[in-house]
């Protein structure tokens, strides 16, 4: 294939910038809440961030990453012109790399997923036609965004009535915070580990049984809640703080469980997003390294996966500092007993959904969980105005990456002669 | 680089309420520097006690609307914004009850009778008893919003609420017994002035039904 090497640099270089800006701009959606409720500084936000993004997307991110690549467009309308394939997805790349910037300079709610899920369907439009969109996938992956926030609400919302049984409508709240803390915290190491044990790491080329996969989970799940159990019982009791406000201490244990679930929401942010920049980048290598084939089904290359992680991660180390000083500071309403709820729900349903190969949206998820403490009366002031204009802007960012993509694909056309 | 994630968090109006509650019983507790100082007939005094009171209500006043502002209608609160708003006013009648007492006395220079002096102290000292309460019970909102509104906390406001009724129902009684006293002094004062000292009576009495009655705001609130 002639340019081979070329289309390899670029899309790397394009994958690479992808997952940068993911990691420069969701990551500090996904770290809000324990930032906020001052469970964890920034700098250690940054470093806890930056090693479950990592794992998230080595470990548990080959799914989504196949349905990316070869989910939307079917290739087998270009087996004569591999190269539309190569300049469609680095066009992908480029249209969604393109708007993730222009967004986030305006401020604007934007979602890695739609604008490149959007601009792998906008440019197999225009290049092909549409019958080149697998439309039965795309139809799976856009109920996924709508199911994504409602499931993430309801577990939300059941989550955190949980807690107000357990602990907060009991003669001693601090007492039952530190025998039930250490359960969640249990709980949420089981729920990631036996989705990523079951689903995640066919691709790494690890074969383990169903049984074999509960069993570790429960084993490593049975670990977390006795580290837990180490790490509540040496919180103390702040007298002064329970003056003013009955739960301080209450909530200072929920803190420990705060920390759990950041890893956690970093985890699924991880094996969910990266997807979103190294599916075209698989894609073209897939490619350009079966000389032509654009069928090919081949296994995804390892580098790929650390090359996103890798992306994120030096994006999260440039500008993530920034981003979460500016969303930390304003979201002090959810304190660690709301913070958990949202984080394990949208952790569990990210994690959940990577499994099942579906890209979705991350933040939007993680609105979807807020809306569902709201509901059970535990959120002091959501502007409801806010969350509508996210939503579209959400729809807004499908068309704006297909017509982004679209336009790439031609110049690409023109400057390799395609 | 913005974040709109944590637009779609409103500010929390419950700690301004609080804010509100606080400055109301500042106003209230005002009240007795002013009749300390019209049992000493310390004229001067009395109108720079007069003065404090109508300070403190305009600085609660300048509070209700600034929190009023901050309400629209896309807030999604776990409460009804009318309910909240209804409290809001409720607690806000407290101060201007108290304003009103403290013009009355001024306005009309009045005395108290000296055996109507602590008797009467009491009456008042009960009636703030009870914006006190109210506050107190006003305090347990971000507790309300932490448990979700359910549970033992409900039951611990509930409580408080029971506590402020009894304080109110302390308030009539002695309201019924001054009034007795008062009628037995007659004789012995200008009719205009007996006119205006039942009057007052009867302002104190509407202080401490105001704060029950910011009481029963908090309980219909909790209640949706």
């Amino acid at each position: 294939m002639e340019y081979g090497v070329v289309y390899l640099v670029l899309a790397a270089a394009f994958g690479l910038f992808m997952a940068w800006g993911i990691g420069a701009n969701d990551v500090a959606n996904a770290m809000a809440p324990s930032v906020g409720s001052k469970v964890l500084t920034i700098r250690q936000a940054v470093v806890v961030a930056a090693i479950f993004e990592f794992a998230g997307a080595v470990l548990a991110g080959g799914e989504v990453t196949a349905t990316v690549r070869s989910g939307i467009v079917d290739a087998g309308l270009m087996e004569d012109s591999p190269e539309v394939l190569v300049f469609g997805m680095l066009a992908a790349l480029a249209a969604a790399g393109t708007w993730l910037l222009v967004a986030s300079k305006k401020g604007w709610p934007v979602s890695t997923t739609h604008s490149i899920i959007g601009a792998l369907v906008g440019f197999a439009i225009a290049a092909v036609g549409w019958s080149a969109v697998q439309w039965g996938v795309v139809g799976t992956v856009v109920a996924s965004w709508v199911v994504s926030p409602v499931l993430a609400g309801i577990a939300s919302f059941l989550l955190f009535r949980s807690v107000q049984y357990l602990v907060f409508d009991t003669p001693d709240p601090l007492r039952a915070a530190r025998v039930w803390v250490p359960v969640y915290i249990g709980l949420t190491g089981f729920v990631i580990a036996s989705v990523t044990l079951l689903k995640g790491l066919g691709h790494l080329g690890l074969e383990i049984s169903e049984a074999q996969s509960y069993g570790y989970s429960l084993f490593f799940a049975v670990a977390l809640w006795l580290v837990g159990k180490g790490l509540v019982a040496r919180i103390g009791v702040d007298p002064s703080a329970d003056r003013d406000f009955h739960f301080a201490s209450v909530e200072r244990v929920f803190g420990v469980l705060m920390v759990v679930v950041a890893c956690a929401m970093a985890f699924a942010h991880g094996s969910n997003d990266v997807a979103n920049a190294i599916g075209p980048v698989a894609a073209v290598v897939s490619v350009v390294t079966s000389d032509g084939d654009v069928t090919a089904q081949a296994e995804l290359p390892l580098w790929i996966l650390l090359l996103g992680g890798g992306g994120i991660v030096a994006g999260l180390f440039m500008l993530g500092h920034h981003v979460i000083a500016t969303v930390g500071s304003n979201i002090t309403q959810l304190t660690p007993s709301r913070g958990f709820a949202c984080g394990l729900a949208t952790a569990g349903t990210v994690v959940f959904a990577s499994g099942f190969g579906l890209p979705i949206s991350t933040t939007q998820t993680l609105v979807g969980a807020v809306l569902g403490i709201g509901l059970a009366r535990g959120i002091a002031a959501l502007n409801l105005r806010v969350v509508g204009g996210v939503f579209m802007s959400w729809l807004v960012t499908l068309p704006a990456g297909g017509i982004l993509a679209v336009f790439f694909f031609y110049l690409l056309m023109l400057a390799f002669g395609g | 680089m913005k974040s709109y994630f944590s637009s779609i968090f409103g500010r929390s109006p419950v700690s301004p309420l609080q804010h509100h509650m606080a400055k109301v019983l500042d106003c209230a507790e005002a009240l007795v520097p002013l009749f300390k100082a019209v049992s000493e007939g310390d004229y001067n005094a009395v109108a720079t006690a007069q003065q404090r009171v109508t300070d403190l209500e305009r600085e609660a006043d300048a509070l209700k609307k600034e929190l009023r502002n901050k309400l629209p209608h896309s807030m999604f609160m776990p409460f009804d914004r009318a309910d909240f708003l209804e409290l809001l006013r409720a607690q806000d009648r407290i101060a201007n009850k108290a304003k009103d007492i403290a013009g009355l006395v001024l306005g009309r220079k009045m005395q108290l009778p000296e055996p109507l002096v602590d008797p009467f102290m009491d009456f008042l000292n009960r009636a703030i008893d009870a914006s006190r309460q109210a506050k107190n019970t006003v305090d347990q909102l971000d507790e309300l919003v932490e448990t979700g509104f359910r549970g033992a906390e409900v039951e611990v406001v509930q409580e408080m609420l029971d506590k402020l009724d009894a304080i109110e129902h302390d308030t009539d009684r002695m309201q019924v017994q001054l009034r007795s006293l008062l009628q037995k002094l007659e004789p012995r004062i200008p009719p205009v002035d007996v006119m205006f000292l039942y009057q007052l009576i009867e302002r104190v009495g509407t202080l401490a039904d105001r704060a029950q009655q910011t009481g029963s705001r908090l309980q219909i609130l909790m209640a949706r």
